[in-house]
């Protein structure tokens, strides 16, 4: 039986994209032939022409805008999947931030450090932290409905941040902070230039092999049971408990593996970063996190990459706006100066995506492909 | 025991900043069920206003010029909010409700980013007459500003009441609240319903914004204190108006007393503890009761 699904799966005829011979063939990750070309081909050009081609300010600023999609796909997967709407995004975030910070801290300074540099072990340890810490906030969200649910993890962002400013010794305190995570691989540090490849480059590929693993385990689990389990809860609850879908079980679970996510880019985030503040986990970073899922895509996966590049690049983008627009001027403190219209676009971009095009960023892409889909013929 | 009072008098003061609040979102809640996150701008956009017009009304002897300058700063944040609901929330009517809260968070941002174009990076004076001065009541001091507060939310919330139990249009609300499609078939034009809700929602976010900046002056960092009705509305339950007045108290009377004890009880919680107590407590609370404590149960049909 999985003999010939699996032949019939692979004759797969050219030009005809959308010809499904099986479910296997349907249901598969990479389902159509441009599909598989698409995504080997922007794979290729992300890890060779991006590290070596760009110059290395930008390559922090993607390494950057990589670590925070995986935060952005965790959200998505509680958000977007399974419904639960979270603005405590930022809290996970801090909590997997100083975890790795702590674990890879050197030892006997002013803040706390075990010194274990090695960093799939500060990076595990980062996610599992974060996500019992979701385990055990999750029961809060299976008594709570829609916007009672945002307005309590909005609370958790409150006093998360409380906590980290009082706890001096973990986290160095407001306004001084402490050295995040420290990347080191077989005793190779990532982040300084070594011979071949500078520290930019390094903490880039890092991300981007990550990102890779995350969002392909991502796609796997929502196509999964899981997934499925996650869209009935998200779509109808009763009707979803009615058939057999354990409500509290899935949602304990999302949270979970949202706030896996969350931790591991939390770490992974100010490991790029080099240097972690409690002040930065506040509503703010939040929004962030929930604008890159609403611009990029509630409920998709590269959705969720696209708004998490999208938004991290936004503040640049808006930097060079001055030399296209002599208008605008490249004075911080000046009132239409690019610091602020970044903040301005923030807002406007969150209102005018969700009234024309609720799908985000992956519905405009959408659009395109279906446009092209049907040429000549446009209805 | 005066130390005690003292911080009743502060919290309940305080307490009133809050229940204004609390009333804009709950009223807005129960038009379209909705939580506005636009309301900290309103508030900023409230206080801003009316230091500005304060200036040029000062020629009038002190506070009824600053009470001029209030009301005419709080219809200026209600045609705001007028506006905005048109413009942008209008066409939003009928999709998920989180997404027109979001919506409303991407107008905070941008109100609040204007507002604070105009304010600068100094403090701005609001142009009270009471400033930080105090009176003494048996040996419990009280600050001026606080009674001024505490009167007039108490003649808001009465007045507010009042219309929504007397007037044709505080009923057509009412009704709305209750059942949009069964208010439409009886003529209730659940557009006015909305823009009223926000027009009413702008200018109660404006007087607490301007009472707040009472005192100390208005600074960029004002609108953080429209955050904390946010646990006094889900104490009281999001779709109760008295509710909200209670909650509002209840999280300006914690505050105030977490303020003067916590120190000598439980110093391990922190400095400023009191700022997060407010949230605590709304945790605690929906442990027990999920839908606030006058909040109504949804009915799950299936």
């Amino acid at each position: 039986m999985t003999d010939q699904r699996s032949t019939k799966a692979s004759r797969q005829l050219w030009g005809r994209p959308e010809l499904y011979t099986s479910y296997g063939q349907n249901l598969r990750m990479l389902n159509t032939r441009p599909k598989q070309l698409a995504v080997v081909a922007m794979v290729l050009l992300a890890a060779t022409y991006v590290p070596f081609g760009l110059p290395d300010e930008w390559l922090h600023l993607f390494a950057t805008g990589l670590a925070a999609a995986i935060g952005a796909i965790g959200l998505n997967i509680v958000t977007g999947y399974a419904g639960q709407v979270s603005l405590g995004h930022a809290f996970f975030l801090a909590i997997g931030a100083y975890t790795a910070s702590a674990l890879s801290g050197e030892p006997g300074r002013r803040t706390i450090g075990f010194g274990i540099t090695f960093l799939p072990v500060w990076l595990l340890a980062a996610g599992l932290v974060a996500g019992i810490a979701g385990v055990i906030v999750a029961p809060l969200a299976t008594r709570l409905r829609g916007l009672y649910l945002a307005i309590v993890t909005l609370g958790l962002v409150f006093l998360g941040l409380h906590i980290f400013k009082e706890w001096k010794s973990l986290t160095g305190g407001p306004g001084v902070g402490r050295q995040g995570p420290v990347p080191e691989l077989f005793g190779q540090r990532l982040d300084r230039s070594g011979d071949l490849l500078t520290g930019d480059q390094k903490m880039y590929l890092l991300t981007l092999v990550l990102l890779i693993i995350f969002a392909v385990f991502a796609r796997n689990l929502v196509r999964s049971k899981v997934g499925r389990a996650f869209a009935a809860v998200r779509d109808r609850d009763i009707a979803a408990d009615v058939i057999g879908v354990s409500v509290t079980r899935y949602k304990v679970l999302a949270f979970g593996i949202s706030s896996f996510y969350a931790g591991c880019a939390g770490a992974l985030l100010y490991a790029v970063l080099g240097r972690v503040e409690p002040d930065s986990f506040n509503l703010l970073l939040s929004i962030q996190f929930v604008a890159m899922v609403l611009i990029g895509g509630a409920g998709t996966i590269s959705g969720s990459i696209m708004g998490a590049l999208f938004i991290t690049m936004l503040p640049r983008l808006t930097q060079e706006l001055p030399t296209v627009l002599p208008f605008i001027s490249s004075d911080v403190t000046a009132p239409l100066g690019a610091a602020n219209l970044a903040i301005i676009f923030y807002g406007l971009m969150i209102i005018l995506f969700l009234i024309f095009e609720p799908r985000g960023l992956f519905g405009i892409w959408i659009r395109v492909r279906n446009y092209f889909k049907a040429w000549p013929f446009s209805y | 025991m005066t130390t005690f009072l003292q911080a009743v008098a502060g919290g309940l003061g305080q307490g009133s900043v809050y229940a204004l609040l609390a009333l804009g979102f709950v009223i807005i809640y129960k038009s379209m069920r909705v939580v506005s996150f636009a309301q900290p701008a309103f508030m900023l956009a409230g206080a801003l206003a009316v230091s500005f017009l304060a200036e040029p009304l000062l020629g009038i002897p002190s506070p009824w010029g600053f009470f001029l300058a209030l009301v005419l700063g709080a219809i200026g944040v209600a045609l705001l909010g007028l506006g905005i609901e048109r413009t942008v929330i209008r066409p939003m009517v009928g999709k998920p409700v989180f997404v027109i809260a979001i919506i409303t968070l991407g107008i905070d941002i941008v109100v609040r980013l204007v507002a604070n174009i105009f304010i600068g990076l100094d403090v701005r004076p609001v142009g009270d007459p009471w400033g930080l001065s105090s009176i003494t009541i048996g040996s419990v001091q009280v600050q001026e500003r606080h009674i001024v507060m505490l009167v007039t939310t108490v003649l808001l919330v009465v007045v507010l009441f009042s219309f929504f139990k007397y007037s044709r249009l505080g009923l057509a609300m009412r009704a709305a609240s209750f059942n949009q499609e069964t208010a439409l078939a009886q003529g209730i034009s659940v557009g006015t319903v909305f823009a009223t809700s926000w027009a009413m929602a702008g200018a109660l976010a404006a007087v607490a914004g301007t009472f707040q900046a009472t005192g100390a002056g208005i600074d960029q960092n004002l609108w953080i204190i429209a955050l904390k009705a946010l646990p006094a509305i889900i104490l009281g339950g999001l779709d109760s108006l008295g509710g909200a007045v209670i909650g509002g108290f209840t999280v300006g009377l914690v505050e105030s007393l977490v303020a003067t004890y916590q120190g000598d009880f439980a110093p391990w919680l922190g400095q400023n503890f009191s700022v997060v107590s407010a949230y605590v407590v709304m945790l605690l609370v929906l442990l027990v009761r999920p839908y606030g404590l006058f909040g109504t149960k949804e009915v799950e049909r299936v």
